[in-house]
């Protein structure tokens, strides 16, 4: 068992008393502190111990939530809206240009682990659509040009 | 008039972040009264206001209200519906952003005239942004005692907390939601029991929308008579709607109940964007139902919606103009549903694969009579024997489809077999 994996269930189950009735906010807390923005298996098991319940309940509410990720991510996720809205306001063209600008196809996560670009459904931008979503912030009415930015930026670039 | 302002009175009044300015704009007033008067007093307005459930199910607010009164437990919950989950919709974040305060003010009184002390809002993931706001207004409140015990000195108690939500639809659904409350997956219980009977923890829980909270504070303030001055007799009041897609303004918007689905349109959103036709507007969210350009001076109410097969719903209106395609808009409807059905019961589930399937025959040409029959089949069934408000309420957009664009639904040979006939 990986000492710091075991320190950080530890400080976050106790903070909400062991008490099963909390894994969803106690996962959103533990992944909040990964950087790939995942819940690796060791850590599920670990949980699951500490609260007294079976793994597959962890996995069941890992598995079921868009939030949560059993898999590893990339350290920033951008979510692009595939809803109602977004399609009638041809979001084509917002996937091209972050996928052109990211070298990655929707689905996928950059070789350095920074992006990972997925599908997402309404997250109430509706009024700025075509919109995204890059960890928790929303962003609409994007360019070819702003897209562009708004990766650099991400990547930490000044253009 | 067309767009009025009596939930929305309070919005840019104040910054909607301060406790001290909502006070100063007024911010309490109906808690103050409801202290004074009396559950009672409160919910007999409520009753002679007409209030429905903004939420989707429109079920009269008063009539809910002492429903859950009358439940008798140690421990009852208020949870305020912020999980607006239907495509389209933004109208909640509105409310909690630019007035939280009336939000929270909203839920003492319900707690209040239900004789329940815990509430919880349930907001989704996707506002995490918001979230902070959320909370610092919630601890605002408790230092000034508009929260926690004996609230501004009254008998009356309620604690409130926020909780989020983790990324799915069907968890505004009242049973999937106390499941992950309870941190479990989110899938709707069977009932009955009701949520109002054995919800959060098993205990009575009153799940209310956010919106249907802030009318309620609004009503309490200017009377059910004021509120009755807008909309019709079935339809009382005001609705905050959510219109996007193809228009110049979109945006929320308070309206009166009554506007005609092309005056909302165009006096109030701008009209469609660079002079285009209007193709249909989808109202409701992804779970309501298509309207066509030709029928868009349907009045918006409950009545006259359900005359053409469709709800109020969410209150999302989503506009699409002569470039769009109602079939690829049907794909991503159902896409959506297909990724968020929990899988719990059959009809939804299965009702989901066969659907995708017959949509991508639909799309490539190679749909035949076989598929059309089973297409009624599915929606059929899933209408009728779906568990939960997810699977039954998906066959309207599908239905009113088939309503209004039948050429939609036919086979390559009876299109082409129609065609040569005209
Ligand atoms: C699948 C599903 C999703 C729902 N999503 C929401 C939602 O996001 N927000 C909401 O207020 N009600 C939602 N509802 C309706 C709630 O179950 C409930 O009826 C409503 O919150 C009650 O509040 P009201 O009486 O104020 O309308 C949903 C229902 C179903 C079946
Ligand atoms: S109708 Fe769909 S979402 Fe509702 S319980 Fe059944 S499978 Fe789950």
């Amino acid at each position: 068992m990986k000492p710091e994996l075991e320190q950080l269930a530890e400080s976050i189950c106790a903070k909400y008393d062991y008490d099963a009735v909390n894994l969803l906010p106690i996962l959103q807390e533990i992944q909040s502190h990964s950087a790939r923005n995942y819940i690796c298996e060791e850590m599920a098991r670990i949980i699951a111990q500490k609260l007294d319940i079976t793994e597959s309940r962890v996995y069941d509410v890992i598995t079921y939530f868009s939030a949560l990720s059993s898999e590893p991510r990339g350290e920033i996720i951008i979510q692009i809206c595939n809803s109602t809205t977004c399609n009638v306001n041809n979001n084509r063209d917002l996937i091209h240009w972050f996928e052109e600008e990211l070298g990655i196809n929707v689905g996928e996560t950059t070789p350095d682990n920074k992006f990972t670009l997925i599908f997402t459904h309404c997250f109430g931008a509706c009024d700025v659509s075509p919109a995204v979503r890059i960890d928790h912030d929303v962003y609409g009415m994007l360019t070819r040009e702003k897209v562009k930015e708004l990766i650099a930026a991400k990547r930490g670039v000044v253009v | 008039m067309k767009q009025v302002h009596f939930i929305t009175e309070l919005f840019d009044k104040y910054d909607g972040r301060s406790l001290q300015a909502y006070l100063n704009v007024g911010g309490f007033a109906s808690l103050q009264k409801t202290i004074e008067i009396g559950s009672e007093a409160v919910l007999t307005e409520i009753d002679a206001s007409g209030l429905q459930g903004r939420g989707g199910a429109a079920y009269p607010t008063g009539k809910k209200l002492r429903q859950a009164q009358a439940e008798k437990a140690a421990r009852k919950f208020v949870v305020c519906n912020a999980d607006e989950g239907e495509p389209g919709t933004f109208k909640d974040r509105e409310l909690l952003k630019c007035n939280i305060y009336q939000v929270i003010e909203g839920m003492v009184i319900a707690g209040i005239c239900t004789q329940s002390q815990e509430g919880i809002i349930y907001v989704r993931e996707e506002y995490t942004n918001m979230h902070d706001e959320i909370r610092n207004a919630i601890a605002e409140c408790y230092s000034h005692n508009y929260l926690g015990k004996n609230i501004l000195g009254s008998p009356y108690n309620f604690d409130l907390k926020l909780f989020s939500g983790a990324g799915s639809y069907v968890c505004g659904e009242g049973f999937a939601m106390c499941e992950s409350m309870e941190g479990k997956s989110g899938r709707p219980r069977s009932k009955p029991p009701y949520v109002k009977q054995e919800g959060f923890l098993n205990l009575p829980t009153l799940v209310i929308n956010t919106e249907t909270l802030s009318t309620i504070v609004s009503i309490i303030k200017h009377g059910a008579d004021s509120f009755r001055r807008y909309g019709t007799e079935e339809s009382p009041g005001t609705k905050l709607i959510s219109i996007s897609g193809k228009v110049n303004r979109p945006g929320v918007y308070e309206i009166p109940f009554g506007l005609t689905i092309r005056e909302i349109i165009n006096d109030l959103a701008g009209g469609i964007r660079n002079g285009k036709k209007g193709h249909f507007v989808q109202i409701g969210g992804a779970s309501g139902g298509i309207l066509p350009e030709w029928l868009w001076d349907t009045p918006y109410t409950y009545e006259d919606l359900a005359k053409a097969g469709l709800s109020v719903g969410s209150g999302a209106i989503v506009v699409a103009d002569e470039d769009n395609s109602l079939l690829d808009y049907l794909k991503v409807v159902q896409d959506f549903f297909s990724h968020e059905s929990c899988g719990k019961c059959t009809p939804c589930r299965e009702g989901n694969r066969q659907l995708r399937f017959i949509f991508e025959r639909i799309t490539d040409g190679t749909v035949t009579v076989a598929d059309y029959d089973r297409l009624e089949i599915v929606l059929d069934v899933m209408g009728k024997a779906s568990l939960c408000g997810s699977g039954k309420t998906e066959v309207v957009p599908f239905r009113t489809a088939q309503r209004y664009f039948p050429e939609l639904f036919l086979t390559k040979e009876s299109l082409e077999a129609k065609k040569a006939v005209v």
